[in-house]
């Protein structure tokens, strides 16, 4: 199928229609993909914003940037604009969005309308919590943990939580959308075991969605009907127990670490594979093992409650079952080195951030392992050390893993290559300002340095100043990144149907693809990454 | 497959391949939405069995506020729209239109019904100083246990009748679809579907009926 394929002459899904309204009331996959991606790309810039706030008034042991109630407000309203507002929505609804019918030879998701309606509830979500932020933002701290959403708080936290509630509808959809495409849509011939592990990950993302997402819901409307009516479902002096919150919160709030990093893991795997020129070895194992931390990880969130005056018995069995959910990550982890054994390296863009990955991933999650063992979490609970395992995994993971992805599939969106050079710098850049900016936190944790506090001892400012530092790096070369591949997006070279020379049913349709994806009927033949046998003649 | 004659096929979608899967997939969609429900409700029902242990003797005392006869009507409005929507699903495959419009008909008019009494019961806790908030008075110690009592009532119970006032939009819709193209042969599906979510909501309120009005004082 890899025929001369001409962007500018043939019709495509960005070229049949440029008007806003097209783009506004669009039923295709692929454009409510960039939809989302221009969406929290400012999400995302608002978010950074208030981290390089925080990390400039962390700079000095004084308050003198921020006084404490605002800086209460800054980590709060970064917090929940990145998590909420752009890493949940992030690898799912832009890259999922856009590969996930094309993979599976389908022409769109099983219910484009209900899919477009996401992106509104999404956008009404959103704005909603850019009001919440216009009015002030809130100082609950991004869990809305009671009494400080309840009672302790003169914020305005309702507005903030309809955000949330109204996205989170946005992300349910989705996930319906995803779980119903990928049983009924695939193409012919197409088995689950010849699925991209991509796909995989997307399905266990959407299980732990479906399952997950109603029950933050029903807990903030809690909260919300606590502020608004006066009762006190969460609050001690009048009946209530702030620990059900806790427990429900984290019901949710654990497993939506897996809706955030499983769907960067799925994006590794098809990167790996692509930049090895070889089959994920043990690709069983690696899908199968999706599937396992979408289960278990409904079943740990007591770790977060080990200082919360939880029985020592259920501290014990959640501990057990941290480590337990620990082990399907290391067998993902194993088999991606494993994949790279012997392969045929192509040391490109793609494989720049894959690697970036896992380096940091290894980190975040063997530091987890500290964090799930009772006796060491109670030193360090809520210090800086919690900081930085999550931020190892949430942007050290999930965040590279979507970049990563962005970059592998930045031909076929845009039809356009991106400077390769420039694509590397940014990987490098990425991986330095990250490491400076949370290794010292592991270190300022252990040392005591508890969290969200904007004035500190003498002795922790050299630590910090690292951290501010690596801050503003990595700041500044998510600046970068986002300058270049907005430039190649129209100024980049034309891109071929496969520029990296990948399996996978999205690189045998033009780049960018038209709007029905395939111009012929997908009958799939062939085990996923077919690597070994020649290139050309399938389908 | 000859996917170009398919495609002109009204009631095929662009996106499926053929009937079958399209109704396949509106099904499976369905059911994966109605289990996002069941996590909904099911996250309040077990803030209710836990405060309902902690403070045992309130909620029995508070249970006694409720009114179990118009909760029971209220369950028999309810499973009667039930078996209605039952029979216009029925009817729907059969290509009976008439039949099901007056099948859907009576649906509606019981969710009204049920709306209806509920608003009853509600003005009534408004009177008696029921509702939390400022204007919560309840004598006796049991004050707080009382107040979450009614606090989850009137959550829970809000919560299932928006369900409900969503069920007669639906439904509304549904019939006015149906009636409008009545000359014509029509996809049972959409009928199947709206039908499943108002068993869905119906089943709600068969655990949340004895739940809150009648196991009040019941060790369990
Ligand atoms: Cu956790």
């Amino acid at each position: 199928m890899s025929a001369v394929a001409e962007p500018k002459t043939e019709k495509n899904y960005l070229n049949v229609d440029y008007s806003i309204k097209s783009w506004l009331t669009t039923l295709d996959h692929k454009r409510i993909g960039i939809l989302y991606l221009v969406a929290i790309t400012i999400f995302f810039m608002v978010g950074g914003f208030m981290a390089l706030l925080i990390r400039t008034e962390l700079a000095t042991p004084q308050g003198d940037l921020l006084s404490s109630d605002q800086y209460n407000r800054a980590f709060t309203m970064h917090g929940v604009v990145l998590i909420f507002f752009f890493l949940l929505p992030s690898t799912p609804a832009v890259l999922g969005n856009f590969l996930l019918p094309i993979m599976i030879g389908a022409r769109d998701v099983a219910f484009p309308k209900l899919n477009l309606a996401s992106w509104y509830a999404f956008m009404i979500g959103g704005t909603l919590g850019v009001i919440s932020l216009v009015l002030g933002g809130i100082d609950t701290g991004w869990t809305f943990y009671a009494p400080y959403s309840s009672n302790f708080s003169n914020t305005p936290v309702v507005w903030a939580i309809a955000g949330a509630f109204v996205a989170g509808f946005g992300n349910i959809a989705t996930a319906v959308n995803f779980i119903v495409t990928i049983h009924k849509m695939r193409a012919p011939g197409l088995t689950w075991f010849r699925l991209p592990l991509f796909v995989w990950a997307q399905y266990a993302t959407a299980v732990i969605g479906v399952l997950g997402t109603p029950v933050i819901a029903i807990t903030i409307f809690l909260v919300a009907f606590e502020r608004l009516t006066g009762m006190g479902i969460f609050d001690p002096a009048r009946g209530g127990d702030p620990i059900l919150m806790q427990h429900l919160f984290w019901f949710y709030s654990h497993p939506a670490v897996y809706i955030m990093i499983l769907p960067a893991m799925g994006v590794t795997s098809e990167m790996i594979a692509a930049a090895s020129q070889k089959r994920v070895f043990g690709y069983e194992f690696v899908a199968f093992s999706s599937l396992a931390i979408a289960i278990i990880g409904f079943l740990v969130w007591g770790h977060h409650l080990f200082v919360s005056g939880q029985s020592v018995f259920a501290g014990l069995v959640f501990s057990v079952l941290t480590f337990i959910v620990a082990i399907p990550s290391a067998i993902k982890t194993f088999n991606w080195v494993a994949t790279m054994y012997k392969g045929n390296l192509q040391m490109n863009t793609p494989m720049f951030w894959a690697v970036a990955f896992l380096g940091l991933f290894l980190i975040g999650g063997l530091t987890g392992l500290f964090l799930s063992s009772l006796a060491t979490d109670i030193h360090l609970h809520d210090t800086y050390f919690v900081v930085a395992h999550f931020h190892y995994i949430m942007v050290g993971g999930a965040i590279i893993g979507f970049i990563g992805g962005l970059h592998f599939w930045w031909p076929k969106i845009t039809g356009r290559m991106y400077p390769e050079s420039w694509g590397k710098a940014g990987a490098i850049m990425v991986f330095t300002g990250f490491s400076l900016t949370f290794l010292p936190q592991f270190v300022l944790g252990q040392l005591g340095m508890p969290r969200r506090y904007h004035t500190y001892p003498e002795e922790f400012q050299i630590l910090h100043v690292l951290s501010t530092g690596g801050a503003y790096l990595l700041g500044f070369a998510m600046t970068t990144i986002i300058v270049y591949l907005a430039w190649s997006a129209k100024y980049g070279k034309p891109a071929p149907p496969n520029p990296w020379k990948a399996k996978g049913l999205e690189w045998e349709t033009p780049s960018p693809p038209p709007t029905e994806n395939f111009t012929y009927k997908v009958v799939v033949t062939e085990p996923a990454y077919n690597y070994h046998k020649d290139s050309g003649g399938h389908h | 497959m000859s996917t170009e004659t398919q495609e002109h096929d009204p009631l095929l979608a662009h996106q499926f391949e053929d009937v079958e899967q399209q109704t396949d997939s509106y099904v499976l969609g369905m059911w994966v939405f109605l289990v996002t429900e069941v996590l909904f409700f099911g996250g309040m029902i077990l803030a209710f069995i836990l405060y309902r242990n902690m403070y045992f003797p309130a909620f029995a005392e508070a249970h006694q506020k409720l009114d179990w006869r118009l909760g029971g009507v209220n369950t028999i409005v309810l499973l009667t729209s039930s078996f209605t929507m039952a029979m216009a699903v029925w009817a729907s495959q059969k290509r009976d239109y008439g039949k099901q419009l007056m099948f859907l008909t009576i649906t509606v008019l019981c969710a009204l019904a049920f709306l209806v009494i509920k608003y009853f019961e509600y003005s009534a806790k408004f009177e008696h100083h029921l509702v939390p908030g400022t204007n919560f008075h309840f004598d006796g110690q049991n004050q707080n246990g009382v107040q979450l009592f009614f606090g989850l009532y009137f959550a829970l119970t809000g919560l299932h009748g928006f369900h409900v006032l969503v069920g007669v939009l639906v439904i509304g819709v549904l019939m006015f679809r149906v009636w409008k193209l009545r000359k014509q042969e029509q996809d049972y599906v959409p009928t199947e579907l709206v039908g499943l979510y108002w068993h869905f909501v119906d089943i709600v309120w068969i655990f949340l009926y004895p739940m809150l009005y009648l196991l009040g004082g019941v060790h369990i």
